[in-house]
């Protein structure tokens, strides 16, 4: 068992090291701004710029207003394909893949051509346009993951029969959806929201395209031109993402069962 | 007219029929039972009068409406499902009122129906708890009361006591049928368990193969089963076959061995071989009277079931099971002794082939 055992333990510091080393340099550097001392003066810069603030702030409502939209599609149509037509399964999540596939490069130069200044619908010709353009974008950028999590809290409940029990009570489908549906797969969705949190507060290509003043391009731009400040928001930016993963965890628990508790 | 009216019921799923020409009316406040093997469409057709699937032919009606084709959620019936089917995200009040609340009803009297429906079935400490805190005995008691909270025309059971154990399986079918007694509600109930079928129904309707096999009281059916199936599927039975001797007089000839039915045999001639049944219960050991039939055998095996002594006996090709009492007194009966078995005259049944 001996040897067995400290090689699991080995694999796990390799692991760790791997991963924690350039995180903990990253961290290290970010703290030295002030020469000869540790100090927080990067993180104190950054917070205090108006343009962190602005693209922040910009982003998290981009995400929220992503996420919201995200579920508003997702959700009804993974609760079709479950309850009537399981049949469209396998080309409903190829579709939901491909924005894994197509490179985000792509997808955001077909949205120009199809939306610039000169087409039909010149969604990027206003502010409003353009911002509900990268939203969309955001949508279908998050698609795979909420619409992943969504169909696994859906297949973790007896959807048929709930619908079923909901309509013998006289319920209409959006009483169904909303009352019993939503409640009782909202693990699944809030994994999907955090998931589409952390992608959407970074993305860089889709914004920077678009010209859109989001936290993304401001991260690159602090990059190029600072030499602490990069380093302070990188951590920040890990401290977010793994503050998502978290509450994944805390919420991704499934539903309440028959046969258990949460 | 009827409380409900099956007429001509078709389902096909493609060219898999899986319910054929099924007719059947409903008096109001009678408790009827769907009883048949798995995949014989009971719960089908059950699904078809609760509005989850459309008849490819057929109408049905309900208090003289026609609702073949209304939603499920204009029928207002109550259904119980088998997986319980409560809302995993409302404690057992909310569960409860769920239908009231859909409907509209004002808080005060949802409440007040709530609390009724929750002393109707003895839970009322449980109002707060999750479906998940409950047993599958109090789901399945809450799953009812919701399903009668918003007083339906009609309640539909789908196998709702199959998912519990056998000594709360009893005592909850009890409580149904005192209930359904008590409330005078429509009710059809589903259930591939003979017994419950026997013991809870006004009616049952034996099906097989998608179609009705025999409509009847428990009694008719268990007594006097029209079909192989029926008599092969509800209790134990011996299916003998008798080869006619003289209609007229009902003599059939059963392995070499004379014997005479009171039952009609439906113009067959001599010479026809006709299934027949004898329920082991109406099966006594020893020579009978002479207005009784009277076999002779050899004791092939016996079974203490307890209550019951269930004895095998060899005629010649065939084998016939006798159920006998358990006195307490008696010695078992030996294994390859020679034995006479006796019964009535009205106890051999003629099976028609369906």
């Amino acid at each position: 068992m001996k040897s067995g055992k400290l090689g699991a333990w080995l694999a796990v510091a390799v692991g760790v090291a791997y991963f924690l080393a350039p995180l903990i340099a990253t961290f290290e550097f970010s703290l030295r701004m002030r020469r000869g001392e540790y100090s927080f003066d990067a993180y104190r810069v950054v917070f205090a710029s108006g343009a962190f603030q602005a693209s922040f702030l910009y982003s998290t409502v981009l995400a929220v207003v992503t996420i919201f939209v995200g579920i508003l599609i997702v959700v009804p149509t993974a609760y079709w394909v479950q309850l009537r037509l399981p049949r469209l399964r396998g080309i409903v999540e190829f579709i939901t893949l491909l924005p894994l596939v197509i490179p985000a490069i792509v997808l955001v130069f077909g949205y120009i051509k199809l939306y610039g200044s000169s087409s039909i619908l010149p969604l990027t010709a206003t502010s409003l346009g353009a911002d509900a353009l990268l939203m969309f974008g955001y949508v279908g950028l998050g698609l795979p993951y909420m619409y992943r999590s969504v169909e696994t809290a859906l297949r973790s409940i007896d959807v048929r029969t709930l619908t079923e029990a909901a309509e013998s009570q006289g319920a209409g489908i959006f009483t169904i959806l909303f009352r019993i549906i939503l409640p009782n797969i909202r693990s699944g969705i809030l994994s999907g929201a955090f998931l589409t949190f952390a992608i959407v507060i970074g993305e860089f290509t889709f914004a920077s395209l678009l010209d859109r003043p989001a936290f993304g391009p401001y991260l690159q731009l602090i990059g190029a031109s600072r030499a602490y400040e990069p380093s302070a928001l990188a951590i920040m930016a890990f401290a977010l993402t793994w503050a998502c993963m978290g509450l994944i965890q805390l919420f991704g628990g499934g539903p309440r069962t028959f046969t258990g508790k949460r | 007219m009827s409380f409900l009216n099956l007429t001509g019921i078709q389902k096909a799923y493609g060219p898999n029929k899986v319910v054929k020409d099924f007719d059947l009316s409903v008096e109001r406040g009678e408790f009827v039972t769907f009883l048949g093997p798995s995949g014989c469409g009971k719960t089908t057709t059950l699904r078809m009068i609760a509005g989850f699937e459309t008849p490819t032919e057929g109408s049905i009606r309900i208090n003289d409406k026609d609702v073949t084709h209304l939603r499920a959620n204009r029928r207002a019936i109550g259904m119980v499902f088998q997986a319980y089917a409560l809302f995993p995200n409302m404690t057992v009040a909310q569960n409860i009122g769920f239908g009231l609340k859909v409907a509209g009803k004002p808080a005060a009297e949802l409440q007040a129906r709530v609390e009724e429906m929750l002393a109707m079935i003895k839970l009322p400490q449980l109002a707060d708890r999750y479906p998940y805190q409950l047993s599958g005995g109090q789901q399945q008691r809450v799953s009812l009361a919701r399903a009668l909270a918003p007083s339906p025309q009609i309640l539909l059971l789908d196998e709702p006591l199959s998912a519990l154990d056998a000594r709360i399986r009893v005592s909850l079918r009890e409580e149904i049928r005192a209930l359904q007694r008590k409330l005078g509600i429509t009710t059809i109930f589903v259930t591939h368990d003979q017994e419950e079928a026997l013991s809870m129904s006004d009616r049952i309707v034996v099906m097989n193969d998608g179609a009705i096999e025999q409509v009847g009281s428990p009694s008719e059916i268990y007594n006097e089963p029209s079909t192989r199936f029926v008599a092969s599927f509800v209790g134990t039975l011996n299916l003998i076959d008798g080869k006619i001797v003289d209609a007229s007089v009902g003599a059939v000839d059963i392995d070499g061995q004379r014997a005479t039915t009171r039952r009609k045999l439906n113009g067959a001639k001599p010479g026809d071989v006709l299934a027949m049944a004898l329920r082991p219960e109406a099966l006594r050991l020893g020579a009978g009277s002479d207005d009784r039939n009277t076999l002779a055998g050899v004791i092939e095996d016996v079974a203490f079931l307890g209550a019951v002594v269930r004895v095998r006996v060899r005629l010649e090709r065939a084998a016939i099971i006798v159920d006998t009492f358990n006195s307490g007194a008696n010695d078992l009966p030996t294994r390859g002794a020679s034995v006479a078995v006796n019964f009535g005259r009205d106890d051999l049944i003629p099976l028609h082939a369906h």
